[in-house]
């Protein structure tokens, strides 16, 4: 090959590449200092001036990259039923949807700050993600009136905490559940009751070596769940506001559970193929989890033990610098409608946040028929959703008369690291 | 004797690396979406379930455009590189070798959230020339080290000769250099390919919404109902590649003595 | 014979016998592309890690603070689990590479010196071949393998044991069938390299194959071991897929990869990269007295 036709040839497959890349500059990365967060990170809870409210939606963009829980955006290729983007992108031509799932809610979070936040539109984020999002500015504030089925959505999820602040509404309130706990029938006799089938020596001993708990640091509540109804004296309120001798005893719980998990689980497939196989008997799941389980004929089940559960409340929010923010107004607008609504609360197993979504359920759906969805998963029952302690992101400030003293999220962190070992 | 212990030896090996493969694609063929042993039924439902998969065909494409992308740009510096430090003696010339080595010498998740960083600050967007950027300075050091060690076996001498019949230097490295090094390039170049077409973890750190093939099965193994698609995706792959792989080893191979 | 091209022929052969005689010229227009892009590419954005290892973060907003600060070396000196991970993935890496190492010698001497050259294009397609057929793939291969009630289980229970399902042994065991083939081809390379000559005067002066190999191929092969080593090593110290698939213990990818994705630490994790960064730094060093570097 000739030397001149060799660096023609490179020269060409350069202007290819910069040609397919979707780069705004094409140039060599300064080294400018990295802003590995959004820029212009600071502890303001609001962030975002109301006067930037847009009044109406334009024309899609062309596309809209969205960071989802694995299920909440189904496109019929895991179960044909099941399918809520296609229709979208059928009533939105120009609105193609790229979903990134992400196991964790800190998974999210970093993917939203990537490239300043304009990589990705929006996200389904859950509660210990939502305050952080917005505190440091990540997330946009929402006009209500452009969602059509506002009124709709469950008084108690128009405006709860994990994304309205200061009457500014962050985030469209999607659906919420528990991490109940599940068991194989056949192999965990009697039916448990408590979460002291995982975390009491005595009571977890037949399924030593066979347990199961969620792989993230905000685990570490499900343990001081346990200890607020079994060592009172600890005086605990919150499992998310912990001072120090309370987060020891909740991490010292869960130091003592490790070398009975056989599998810490965030793989919705690594939870499901091992109490497939039997390698794990109990511990903490989603429905998600459940619903496959027994669709797929193993002998499982899940309870809600009696000291409660942690659980989780997502809304979709979209970045304060997304690049494509009609689609994503549309999108929101079109996940709250009852039909999806419907779809994806019997396919993932949540609770929708709009409950006109039951008179759908409540007829036989897809290959998950549930009947009485709705009194099943308690939508309208707003003392359940009270007693679930739905995730939040820990932080110093503890909310009440303690001040400053509660153990804040990146000490939880740490102690997960050292929990694991 | 000592041959037929090889031998034996030899294909105890290859097994340990095929049973694996096996097994994948054993499972292409499961008819049902949760990954247990052992197989209750068969299917081949999975084989046009991935056919159809936009997903996967784009991935695939993306995965090639930036393998031969990051190629060409590794092939073009990993040769001036080789060049540079073979024929010259000059303050620094370790610490070019030893720079070379470093991105694929240094674990990955390092690189790639070295990019990262790069990125996020920057301000270019994730896209398919961040990840082209993350592949090539990786695989330069494959291409220039197979060059260099070519160049290490060549004699200078008959450019030299070259030169005083009065070819320039584009003619004495067109006709007499250029060949000699032609197979050490190729195969510099089929194995940078290789590692940029199974990269996962820098890809991960430098490329936005962007799935190459790698990233795309990432994204789908972790959804249990995907997993057969995935193996029959696996299938395909070492399909496609066997006669590629074997034609280049033919014809990279070292000429006997 | 050479062909003198027409059009202004003189100029061009004039500039190139210029550039023919000075030679730093020649150095630097062959040196610069690639060291510029490794200077700002590589060099840059690592410079760029290593520079916020000295920062941290906020813990009320999770942002980072962009100041001079030991705390993120301060947490990871007093953290046991942060050294117990550190020493697990170094001793779990030794064990990879010498596994490797033994592993790959016999089907890379086949291929050296007893296969045909059709025989030995075979073996080679057939050591390439999987590394085309996707690490993760192969690593659920795996799972799927050493899963309770699974292949190897069944196989085992027959002689009363069972399949070391999640544990660090199952890690070493997949690191050690995935990284194989790159430390078959340095061999293998090495191996080639040995002229035959030296191996038929071994003979004759009366050494067994034992002992050639021991004396003479050995020695003569360590800079490809060293070479293939890098790779088993440097692939091992930062994976984090592997042990969060098969194990339940944290590696020091594992650290680092949650570190900057779950806490969205990323000073805390850059901070965490400079313990690999520096073991292969070591490593490197030592290679190279090995000569590692030309068998690569």
């Amino acid at each position: 090959m000739h030397y001149r036709s060799l660096i023609a040839t490179t020269a060409a497959v350069g202007l290819l590449v910069a040609a397919c890349s979707n780069a705004g500059t094409a140039g060599t990365p300064a080294s400018a200092p990295p802003a590995s967060t959004a820029p212009g990170g600071s502890a303001s809870a609001s962030a975002a001036p109301t006067s930037n409210l847009p009044t109406s939606i334009g024309k899609g963009e062309g596309e809209l990259n969205i960071i989802v829980w694995p299920g909440y955006a189904e496109d019929g290729s895991n179960v044909k039923e099941y399918d809520w983007v296609h229709p979208f992108e059928a009533a939105n031509p120009d609105c193609k949807v790229n979903v990134k799932p992400a196991n964790t809610s800190d998974e999210m979070v970093t993917l939203m700050r990537q490239g300043g936040g304009t990589v990705y539109d929006g996200v389904s984020a859950s509660g210990d993600a939502t305050n952080r999002l917005i505190a440091n500015g990540d997330v946009a504030e929402i006009n209500p009136a452009l969602i059509p089925d506002w009124q709709d959505i469950a008084p108690f999820l128009q405006s709860p905490a994990h994304n309205t602040v200061n009457g500014k509404h962050y985030g469209v309130s999607h659906g919420w559940g528990g991490n109940s706990l599940m068991y194989r029938t056949d192999l965990v006799k009697p039916a448990p009751t408590s979460w002291n089938v995982v975390f009491d020596p005595t009571a977890s001993k037949p399924y030593q070596g066979k347990i199961t708990a969620y792989d993230s640091p905000i685990y570490i509540a499900d343990a001081a769940l346990y200890l607020m109804a079994h060592q009172p004296d600890l005086a605990i309120t919150d499992p998310y506001e912990l001072t120090q001798p309370q987060f020891d005893a909740a991490v010292a719980v869960l130091k003592a559970q490790r070398p009975w998990v056989a599998k810490y689980w965030s793989l919705y497939t690594d939870e499901i193929t091992n109490f497939t196989n039997g390698a794990t008997v109990v511990g903490t799941t989603w429905p998600y989890q459940v619903n496959t389980l027994k669709a797929a004929g193993v002998k499982a089940d899940a309870v809600v033990p009696s000291e409660g559960m942690t659980g989780w409340a997502d809304s979709w929010m979209m970045s304060a610098r997304a690049k494509h923010p009609n689609c994503m107004y549309k999108w929101m607008g079109w996940m709250v409608t009852p039909q999806v609504q419907a779809q994806v609360a019997e396919y993932f197993g949540e609770a929708p946040a709009n409950p006109k979504a039951c008179a759908i359920l409540d007829k036989t759906y897809g290959s998950y028929g549930v009947k009485d969805f709705c009194t099943l998963y308690h939508v309208n029952d707003t003392s359940f959703y009270g007693a679930i302690k739905f995730w939040k992101t820990p932080l110093q400030d503890c909310g009440d008369a303690r001040g400053q003293t509660c153990v804040d999220y990146s000490k939880w962190s740490q102690a997960w690291t050292e929990i694991k070992g | 004797m000592a041959g037929r212990g090889l031998r034996l030896a030899t294909i105890a090996i290859l097994a340990f690396l095929y049973v694996p493969i096996g097994l994948i694609v054993l499972y292409a063929f499961n008819a049902d979406r949760i990954q247990t042993w052992p197989i209750r039924h068969f299917s081949t439902t999975w084989f046009s379930a991935a056919l159809d998969n936009p997903g996967v065909r784009e991935a695939f494409g993306l995965s090639l455009q930036v393998g031969l992308a990051a190629t060409l740009i590794a092939l073009v510096l990993g040769s001036l590189a080789a060049f540079a430090v073979h024929r010259f003696a000059f303050f620094g010339r370790d610490l070019v070798s030893f720079m070379v080595v470093l991105p694929i010498a240094l674990p990955g998740i390092v690189t790639g959230m070295a990019l990262n960083a790069t990125i996020n600050a920057s301000g270019i967007g994730f896209s398919t020339f961040t990840i082209v950027l993350g592949h090539a300075t990786f695989c330069i050091v494959v291409v220039y080290n197979n060059v260099v060690a070519r160049l290490r076996r060549t004699s200078r001498s008959i450019e030299e000769a070259s030169m005083d019949l009065g070819a320039d230097t584009f003619q004495t490295f067109r006709y007499i250099t250029f060949p000699v090094i032609r197979t050490a390039i190729l195969a510099g170049a089929l194995l940078a390919f290789a590692l940029s077409f199974d990269e996962i973890i820098v890809t991960t750190f430098t490329a936005g919404v962007q799935e190459t093939i790698p990233i795309w099965i990432f994204n789908h193994i972790r959804l249990p109902n995907q997993q057969p698609i995935v193996n029959v995706v696996a299938v395909v792959l070492i399909l496609l590649s066997a006669v590629p792989v074997y034609l280049a080893q033919r014809l990279t191979s070292e000429p006997a003595g | 014979m050479t062909t003198v091209h027409e059009g202004d022929p003189g100029r061009r052969r004039r500039l190139l016998a210029a550039l023919y005689r000075h030679r730093s010229t020649q150095l630097l227009l062959l040196l610069s592309p690639p060291v510029g892009w490794f200077g700002v590419v590589y060099l840059g954005s690592l410079t760029v890690l290593l520079v916020s290892a000295f920062w941290y973060l906020n813990p009320a907003t999770s942002a980072v603070v962009r100041e001079f600060s030991l705390t993120n070396f301060q947490q990871l000196l007093s953290s046991t689990a942060d050294r117990t991970i550190v020493l697990r993935t170094v001793t779990v890496a030794v064990a990879v590479t010498v596994a490797d190492i033994v592993l790959a010698f016999p089907i890379a001497m086949c291929m050296a010196r007893v296969a045909s050259p059709r025989t030995k294009s075979i073996l080679f397609m057939l050591v390439l071949l999987p590394l085309w057929s996707n690490y993760l793939v192969r690593v659920f291969a795996w799972k799927l393998l050493l899963s309770q009630n699974g292949p190897l289980d069944a196989l085992l229970s027959t002689i009363g044991l069972h399949s070391p399902g999640f544990s660090d042994f199952s890690t070493w065991l997949v690191f050690t069938y995935l990284w194989l083939p790159y430390m078959i081809l340095p061999i293998h390379a090495g191996l080639e390299r040995i002229p035959r000559s030296v191996l038929e005067a071994s003979a004759d002066l009366g050494a067994r194959s034992g002992m050639t190999f021991r004396r003479v191929v050995l020695p003569l092969v360590v800079p490809a071991l060293a070479a293939g080593s890098i790779f088993t090593f440097s692939l091992t110290l930062g994976d984090y897929i592997t042990p969060s698939l098969v194990s339940n213990s944290q590696f020091l990818g594992n650290v680092i990869y949650d570190s900057q994705g779950v806490a969205n630490n990323v000073p805390f994790a850059a901070a965490f990269a400079i313990v690999p960064i520096g073991i292969m730094g070591i490593y490197l060093l030592l290679a190279r007295r090995v000569g590692a570097f030309e068998a690569l």
